[in-house]
């Protein structure tokens, strides 16, 4: 029988059906499907579509039912109520509901709003002519065509990036059109003087009039536009005037509601306004003083809002560092980064000016800081990766301009730039999709078009300038694909994927659950077996902490019991001892337990701690309690985890301590018990270097020094016995608790399930750990930040849990005692 | 001649988890009855034909337990080892009415 209770759902309602407040829906639904009642309301009437793409319809590239994001049926099928040509006109914040120009009233528990931006209109006369439109949403572009359809002139005020993609449309379209620009080259935010100049040229040579530093006075005409008056007193006749000089964030709702505002509606790292209950997504509003306008950063906060909606705590927005590339056929243009120079900036420039191709990286102390590309912008994706990265380039500076195929001397051949990006290299900006996704999902799908490559992994879905990588990709994928499969061993006789693979599905793919990995990595059998279960159950709690829900029916038995099985089928018990340390009260409760339940043997183990044999599986939940009530909880000696931290008596005592080694193990203890990880871990602290604690033979130790504390990793005493290498030295117990946070997640995040840190270290190399914990101590604290982010729901007594009869009950009991 | 068989409740089957097992204690043998994750019922005595492991903790997959002592495969049909391992451990017939377990005890 069962009795859960039917709570009512939560309603949501979204203001604005574009791009941000959809895939914010996306997001949530993929999280939390069936959490909300869904409303959303568009001011457009239509579907959501995709705005970046406006240009290619006005140029007669595409369609818009080419560009619709999200059909009638996928609001249907997500059980949404969409309600377009609606415009939200008010919030009641006190009654919790919107209601829109139709006078339709709609409650809310959570409200997002998501209203974009409109065009900047300058406050010239004759603004609000007829025959002067923006460049914002699919009535303009009507608008525009319409116009165009009837040929005549066209002058757009605005050489930036929506401007120039609107007087290509327009041209392509038949109109003599004049891009009128009030600063002294194109996209003068995006290109620096050389490019801009350069596109300046193109579009002349393609018949398009470009007039620099030119200040719009008035728009002229009578009853309908006839012609821009500039500044200089020059007129220029205009059957129809596109003002493309920039948006504002549209901001009126939020305003008028009451909610803190600047130049958007403010709001926090969670994406929350001034009021808890409502989050606010994409060009309306203004993080940290910043707003944007481009599709990258308002997906990201998407995202951060879709996971504080799912009831999320922990995902945050710090904001964005954008890339551009313009939508004009034929133009190849890029930018990122901060290109400006200056003080202690260096330039490195390349110029073919008879291919028309122009390079600038812009470097600060052997970083890239910004990067310019014109006619040539293959590797723009290349440089937006260091720079992201803040990779250190001096070693390949020599031929960095001349990208990426050129690096390591080797000759370039068609592809071999992007052939040489790493997995991790990002090729749709758009969509935050990476190499190593593309083609895993080629692979593992087997996927053979574009479209199919967009549908699987949303490359290429929304702007498109990255269509051409993700071509080149499958040709290079699918030619490999005929290759004979070399390469390390599957997981098991239920699969070809390797380890490696069916982690990186997990991550990429977003899969959450062993059924989900098995359907989408073809999984031979129906529900795997006792060697990749267990694995996937691992990789999915690692991959998703807090969110994935932990199988037990995936577990070994001692993971399950909590306690490790014996070979008469009774388990031994051993509670905690922090660093080793123990009172008379600890002992006398365990010595209480061992007269009650009759437990024939007491032993004291390796790691410092007291392990009870022979008792009874019935008898667990009641030995838990007793050792509970006395402080204790579980040691996890039976866990793929932290085992224990040993340790010496160090300076406390030790004549010769140099550091109070067993305080330094509690800390340790505290820092990473209840931590799954891949395999067993064991840590150990020495207060000096004749190391009593043994801790050169284990996963990590610490050997304490004079001046500071040596970490040593990848020991192992076990059947194949290895010294610990020496990591790093470190000054204070902050680092060496740093470190050892980073350490366990790089290892939980990159070993193969039961492989101990010694094969581990031997596979990866000692150099590749220095690398990523010493050398780069942004990805240390990264690292660090993500372990205890995971043991923020690791670190419950699973003792506890049980010895109350909350959880597993059944494991404990009988079925039936007949006869 | 029809020979007679006696049925055992034992539970139903929403007090065995899936991919899991619970024990009936019938004198002194323990009967791990199993249930897959096809909501399939066996029932085996629940001693691994190796070196005795109690079978009922072993993880469950596709129609087969693995001893969680030394991860013999075991068929739940059968009872038999799998692959290169010879045994064999007691199987009992099970039949499902409105939810309720039974199992031949006596049967074998």
């Amino acid at each position: 029988m069962q009795h859960s209770l039917q709570t009512p759902r939560e309603r949501l309602v979204v203001v604005g059906n574009g791009m941000a407040g959809i895939r914010t829906l996306e997001d949530l639904l993929a999280k939390a499907p069936g959490r909300y009642d869904i409303t959303v309301f568009g001011a457009e009437p239509h579907p959501n579509y995709n705005r970046i793409m406006l240009s290619p319809v006005l140029a007669g590239e595409k369609t818009f039912d080419q560009i619709v994001l999200n059909g009638l049926d996928w609001y249907e099928a997500n059980g949404i109520t969409l309600l377009t040509g609606d415009r939200v006109e008010s919030i009641d914040r006190v009654q919790r509901t919107v209601t829109a120009m139709s006078g339709r009233a709609v409650a809310y528990d959570k409200l997002l709003i998501a209203t974009g931006s409109n065009p900047f209109v300058i406050p010239v006369p004759g603004a609000t002519l007829p025959g002067v439109v923006g460049f914002r949403d699919l009535a303009d572009v009507d608008a525009m065509l319409e116009a165009a359809a009837r040929g005549g002139r066209a002058v757009v005020i605005g050489g930036g990036l929506l401007g120039l993609e609107a007087a290509n449309g327009l041209k392509v379209k038949g109109m003599d059109v004049t891009v009128v620009h009030l600063m002294d080259t194109l996209m003068e935010r995006q290109l620096d003087r050389s490019a801009g100049t350069l596109l300046q040229r193109e579009l002349e040579r393609r018949g398009i009039a470009v007039l620099t530093g030119a200040d719009t006075a008035e728009i002229v005409g009578d009853g309908r536009v006839t012609g821009v008056r500039l500044k200089d007193g020059q007129v220029l006749p205009a059957d129809l005037v596109v003002m493309a000089v920039g948006i504002r964030p549209n901001l009126a709702l939020g305003k008028a509601a009451g909610l803190a505002c600047g130049r958007g509606i403010q709001v926090d790292d969670a994406m929350v306004t001034s009021d808890p209950a409502i989050l606010a997504v994409g060009e309306c509003v203004e993080h940290r003083g910043q707003t944007y306008g481009l599709v990258a950063p308002l997906f990201e906060m998407a995202r951060v809002a879709a996971d504080r909606l799912a009831g999320g705590t922990e995902a945050a927005y710090t904001g964005s560092v954008t890339s551009t590339k313009l939508k004009v056929t034929g133009v190849d243009v890029f930018s990122a980064g901060d290109f400006s120079g200056g003080k202690d900036c260096e330039d490195i420039t390349f110029r073919d000016a008879a291919r028309g191709v122009y390079k600038r990286v812009v470097l600060k102390g052997n970083r890239i800081l910004g990067a310019v590309l014109y006619g040539d912008t293959r590797d723009g994706g290349w440089y937006f990766q260091m720079l992201k990265d803040g990779q250190d380039v001096a070693a390949i500076r020599d031929t960095l301009v001349f990208g990426q195929g050129y690096q390591g001397g080797g000759a370039a051949s068609p592809g071999a730039a992007l052939a040489a990006l790493p997995d991790s290299a990002e090729i749709c900006g758009c969509n935050g999709v990476c190499k190593g996704t593309i083609v895993t999902a080629i692979t593992e799908k087997g996927l053979t078009s574009l479209d199919e490559v967009r549908a699987h992994t949303k490359a290429s879905a929304s702007c498109g300038s990255c269509t051409g990588q993700v071509e080149q990709l499958l040709a290079l994928t699918l030619g490999d694909g005929y290759q004979a499969q070399t390469g390390p061993k599957p997981m098991c006789k239920c699969t070809d994927r390797t380890h490696d693979e069916a982690r990186r599905a997990i991550a990429m793919l977003e899969l959450k659950s062993i059924p989900d990995v098995m359907q989408a990595l073809e999984w031979t059998t129906p529900d795997g077996c006792a060697s990749c279960r267990p694995a996937l159950n691992y990789y999915l709690m690692c991959a998703w902490p807090g969110e994935y829900k932990d199988d037990s029916r995936s577990r070994f038995v001692n993971e399950r019991m909590h306690a490790n099985i014996q070979k008469d089928g009774t388990y031994s018990v051993v509670p905690r001892m922090w660093g080793g340390l123990t009172t008379s009260a600890e002992l006398r409760a365990i010595a209480d337990v061992v007269d009650k339940f009759a437990i024939p043997t007491v032993k004291v183990t390796g790691g410092q701690r007291i392990d009870l044999f022979g008792v009874k599986k019935e008898d667990l939940p009641a030995v838990w309690a007793d050792l509970n009530a006395a402080g204790m909880v579980s040691g996890h000696a039976y866990a793929k985890g932290l085992r224990t931290v040993k340790t010496c008596v160090g300076s406390e005592w030790c004549r010769f301590g140099t550091q109070d080694s067993t305080a330094l193990g509690v800390k340790l203890e505290r820092l990473t018990w209840g931590s799954w990880t891949p395999h067993k871990v064991k840590l150990a602290v020495s207060g000096c270097p004749r190391n009593c604690a043994e801790a050169t033979i284990k996963d990590l130790g610490v050997v304490c020094v004079d001046s500071g504390y040596e970490l040593h990793v990848g020991g192992n005493g076990g059947m194949h016995v290895r010294a610990c290498d020496l990591l790093v030295k470190v000054d204070t117990e902050e680092e060496v608790l740093e470190y050892t946070g980073a350490f366990m997640q790089l290892y939980r995040e990159e070993a193969r399930y039961l492989e101990r840190t010694a094969p581990w270290l031997e596979r990866v190399g000692l150099a590749y750990l220095k690398q990523r914990l010493v050398d780069d101590p942004k990805g240390r604290t990264s690292l660090n930040a993500r372990f205890l982010f995971s043991q923020s729901f690791s670190q419950d007594d699973p003792w506890a849990e049980r010895a109350s009869g909350a959880t597993d009950r059944h494991e404990f009991s009988l079925l039936a005692e007949v006869g | 001649m029809h020979q007679m068989i006696k049925w055992t409740a034992v539970g139903t089957i929403d007090d065995i988890p899936r991919q899991g097992a619970r024990c009936v204690k019938a004198g002194d043998t323990k009967v791990a009855v199993f249930r897959t994750a096809d909501d399939r019922i066996f029932a085996l005595e629940d001693r691994c034909p190796h070196k005795n492991g109690p079978l009922s903790q072993g993880i469950v997959h596709a129609g087969r337990v693995t001893c969680p002592l030394h991860n013999w495969v075991i068929s739940l049909e059968t009872g038999r080892a799998e692959g290169a391992d010879e045994g064999q451990t007691n199987s009992y017939p099970v039949k499902i009415e409105d939810q309720t377990i039974y199992v031949a005890l006596g049967a074998i």
